[in-house]
């Protein structure tokens, strides 16, 4: 995989998220309270809001448009909802942060 | 013949493998150490309790001096190795000892690090590495004077307790908001800090050192937000790095450690190393338990059997401070393939969280009832099936099928003095006391004896938690709807928990409330943040995390994630300068869409988060503030042109509107406030289908309230009528701020009215003179805290990471 440095955990706020712009639209980037990171389309699959901007619990995340709740293991919405969104790979290397954007190549071909 | 085998270090790893070796190919080396230290190995986990007093040096050696004798082992003390000659295969000591080796084994352990800050090296500043440091502290505790530990991790907690138990008064400085992140949760993070604070060891969380000062000597240490802490003796236990600066010279492959296989041979095969100097897999270790194990496996290689190999393993944590048990162990971060049970008991102090995954545990932290770590680490280890004890496993090994836990634990703790009702000031003890004593059966009749829950109403589920306690299954509650999934409690008890138990912190709320989740939710934790905010204008830290999105960038969300953007204009007034930097800016960021509000101010919309900052930036040039469109908080004071130039007009309502606006703006409520003054009965401005309103009259000021035109429609109540403009702000301020402490979140003050009763607020604001009088303190004092802009302390820097993205990436590709 071609994995992209993007910077380091303290760049992003606990229980929040950092936006990464690339060719193919805004990646969001997460750290959860366990200093876990995920990262995912910035895209929610209801109406597009911008999950980035949502309230981080556990490892989910509450669109901040209209209180969707999304997996950011999975992409999935959780609860009643039904939909998902697509999951970047992402890696840490000590402090820093990768992502892999082969899977951008492959969706923009 | 015997081969020479030479050893860089005398900690605890090499001794560890010196024993392993004498046992399996006694005879086959003549072994020499080198230690940098003047001294035989001893053990260094000890050294916390060599400090706190509670052990001697003597008792923590590991080999004395006859060992080394006993065992023909050559060891130099003091003698630092300053060079290794691989070529010609020796090694030279900073006293010019020149030894020859066959293999050689370097165990150079770590260093601590030391921040750069100005004042890192005057005299008073310590690491806490080896005994020399203890002795170093010991002598400066002498003085019974001010110490500052920097780091809020394993060693810095142990250190400080140490320094406290010798007589000093400490400080622990930690950059991270709770102690010991990289082990801890959030929850016993914070109940950790509590046991700190409780032997009189004071914590400062988010404390970044600026500088260390002093004439000659440490006199104090400077914050970055301007506090100063007096101490003569300041500790840096910040984080240890690998020693491997002596491999890099000689060209040994180094990366974070000294590079080594699997069988703990670095790259060049005669060349062994292990202990915390060692990177094997990729990871460096710290804790003894795994520097045991690559000591096992490096004499194994030396003895000849090759097929001994370091296999990576997760250790427990464990604090070794007396009095404070916590375990932590594997990986305990939330994911979507796991599960946690998480056990919290307020009252005694208890939080355990496992972490599942398939029916496994993969992480566990333990807090304040630590027996049963090693069975989980057990389980964990041999990957065991836990779906069958699934709902007692958190209880412990010792547990099976006993009663579930008490629900009510949190109320049942309280103490007697603990306040329930804080309309009229009823404790515990008073309610349980008329219970019993009057043999009171129904909630009327515990009102009407002791008044509890009689006022507004919001300690009635308390109330009547306390009934079920004393009475027992016969009192029968009614239900009460819990603020979300993540707790059984509803809004008004959380609200009157937070008080009566003095809870200032949001894994406080959760820890002492034994919630179930272990960081709440969307939905919980803004309203927390909103409570404490209100009941702790001055101690408690907004936690932004916790806001909705637009609460957190001071700016409204729209539907394409642009954002709008509404500029305080005090009571509907403008002039020409404001109306012109307006036009600027919409030039100026091309901002699509400029709207009049009928809150009677101007809204612009379609402006990109990376040009907040800027927008911001150049309306504060022209004065304005922000306007708090996007706020649970005070919006707008709509206004009309009043006795200034209505012919109608009776009062001054343009000036008495921006003096309501102007004394209350910046305040948070439990849900957006909007106001209206109107100059005559004609009400231009509105103000009977406002949150607040005030009608003038010739009289006077007609205060009105409890209004909505949204979702509801509904004409306001009258609170009053007031002779005097100065009146009027004064009931203003204590019906919102009533409204503060007792609204739930997210519920307008019409809702809360009618909960409470009109004629309750009537009587709390029009009648009660000394109510009335605290609530508008209590306000005043609040507001110290919230008038702050915050366009322009963003425009200055504030939370910049939320306005940039955090990289672009992929464009170079795509171009080509």
């Amino acid at each position: 995989m071609n994995w992209i440095s993007i910077g380091t955990i303290s760049d992003i706020p606990r229980r929040g998220a950092r936006c990464v712009a690339t060719p193919q639209g805004k990646i969001a980037v997460f750290r959860t309270a366990d200093d876990e990171v995920f990262a995912i389309e910035d895209h929610c699959p209801h109406k597009g809001g911008p999950l980035s901007q949502g309230i981080v619990h556990g490892a989910a995340v509450t669109c901040p448009l209209h209180n969707w709740v999304i997996s950011l293991e999975t992409g999935k919405a959780l609860g009643a909802d039904e939909g998902a969104v697509r999951t970047i790979p992402v890696k840490r290397e000590g402090e820093r942060l990768f992502i892999a954007l082969e899977a951008l190549a492959s969706r923009a071909a | 013949m015997t081969e020479k085998l030479v050893i860089i270090g005398n900690g605890m790893a090499p001794g560890r493998m010196l024993e392993h070796l004498l046992e399996q190919a006694p005879g086959r080396y003549a072994v020499t150490i080198f230690n940098a230290e003047p001294r035989v190995n001893y053990d260094r986990i000890m050294l916390s309790p060599v400090l706190s007093g509670e052990k001697a040096y003597e008792e923590i050696i590991i080999h004395g001096d006859g060992w080394y004798i006993k065992h023909g082992i050559t060891l130099y003390k003091g003698h630092k190795i300053v060079a290794i000659d691989r070529q010609a295969k020796t090694v030279t000591s900073d006293h010019g000892v020149t030894e020859p080796y066959d293999k050689l084994v370097i165990a150079t352990g770590s260093v601590p690090f030391i921040i750069p800050v100005p004042g890192h090296n005057l005299p008073g500043v310590l690491t806490y590495r080896d005994l020399d440091d203890v002795r170093a502290m010991m002598l400066a505790a002498q003085s019974r004077a001010k110490a500052v530990v920097i780091g809020g991790g394993l060693l810095g907690l142990e250190a400080a307790a140490g320094l406290n138990s010798q007589g000093m008064d400490v400080t622990v400085l930690h950059v991270m908001p709770t102690l010991m992140e990289r082990q801890l949760d959030p929850a016993a993070g914070y109940l950790l800090q509590r046991a700190v604070e409780q032997r009189g060891i004071k914590v400062i969380t988010k404390a970044n050192t600026q500088a260390i000062t002093g004439n000659g000597k440490v006199e104090q240490v400077e914050l970055a937000d301007g506090t100063i802490i007096p101490a003569t003796l300041v500790v840096m236990a910040v984080g240890i790095r690998p020693n491997a600066a002596l491999a890099k010279d000689a060209g040994i492959a180094v990366n974070r450690g000294i590079v080594v296989d699997a069988g703990m041979r670095s790259n060049d095969p005669d060349i062994f190393a292990l202990g915390e100097c060692a990177e094997v897999g990729g990871t460096v270790y710290g804790l003894v338990a795994p520097l045991y194990e690559m000591a096992r496996v490096a004499a194994h290689q030396l003895a000849g059997d090759e097929t001994a190999a370091f296999v990576h393993m997760d250790t427990p944590t464990k604090l070794k401070v007396t009095g404070i048990d916590l375990f932590s162990l594997g990986d305990f971060a939330d994911g979507d393939d796991r599960q946690e049970i998480v056990l919290r008991d307020g009252s005694a102090g208890v939080y355990k969280r496992l972490v599942l995954r398939d029916d496994r545990i993969i992480g566990t932290v333990l807090y304040g009832e630590t027996a049963d770590g090693a069975w989980f680490n057990d389980l964990k280890k041999k990957q065991t099936d836990i779906s069958q004890m699934r709902d007692t496993l958190i209880f412990g090994q010792s547990y099976q099928g006993g009663a579930p836990l008490d629900p009510m634990a949190a109320v049942a703790a309280l103490p007697d003095d603990a306040e329930i009702c804080g309309c009229n000031g009823v404790c515990k003890g008073k309610i349980t006391g008329a219970i019993t004593g009057k043999g009171l059966t129904s909630l009327d009749d515990v009102r009407a004896h002791t008044k509890a829950s009689a006022s507004c109403g919001s300690c009635t589920g308390l109330v009547e938690k306390l009934m079920v306690l004393t009475l027992g299954d016969t009192y029968n509650p009614a239900a009460v709807q819990p603020m979300c999934s993540c707790t059984t409690f509803g809004h008004d008890e959380v609200r009157r928990l937070i008080k009566a138990k003095h809870l200032k912190t949001i894994p406080a709320v959760m820890q002492e409330l034994e919630w179930k989740t272990s960081c709440g939710c969307a939905k919980c934790r803004p309203a927390l943040n909103y409570y404490l905010v209100c009941d702790w204008p001055d101690e408690y830290a907004d936690d932004y995390q916790s806001r909705f999105i637009n609460e957190r960038v001071h700016a409204n969300i729209q539907k394409d994630g642009t954002y709008s953007v509404v500029p305080r204009m005090w009571g509907g007034v403008t002039n020409a300068a404001e109306l012109r930097a307006i036009a600027d800016v919409v030039d100026k960021f091309e901002i699509p869409m400029v709207k009049v509000t009928g809150g009677q101010r101007i809204d612009m919309l379609g402006i990109r988060k990376e040009d907040l900052p800027a927008v911001w930036a150049d309306l504060g040039q022209a004065g304005f503030v922000s306007g708090h469109a996007y706020a649970k908080g005070l919006r707008t004071v709509k206004t009309c042109v009043g006795s200034d130039w209505c012919r109608f007009g009776t009062q001054d309502s343009t000036g008495l509107g921006i003096r309501i606006e102007k004394f209350m703006w910046g305040s948070w409520t439990p849900a957006k406030v909007k106001m209206a003054v109107s100059g005559c009965p004609r009400n231009c401005a509105e103000a009977t289908c406002k949150d607040v309103g005030v009608i003038c009259v010739d009289s006077g000021y007609e205060i009105h309230f409890a209004g909505a035109a949204g979702l509801d429609i509904k004409g306001t109540e009258v609170l009053g009528l007031v002779r005097t403009e100065d009146e009027a702000l004064q009931h203003i301020v204590a019906l919102t701020q009533m409204y503060r402490e007792q609204g739930r979140y997210l519920e307008r003050i019409y809702k809360w009215a009618k909960r409470i009763g009109i004629a309750e607020v009537k009587r709390q604001i029009m009648d009660d003179g000394e109510k009335r009088q605290a609530y508008y303190e209590r306000f005043v004092f609040s507001q110290k805290f919230a008038q702050v802009d915050p366009w322009s302390e963003r425009v200055s820097g504030k939370d910049k990471h939320e306005f940039r993205p955090m990289a672009s990436v992929g464009f170079a590709q795509a171009a080509e």
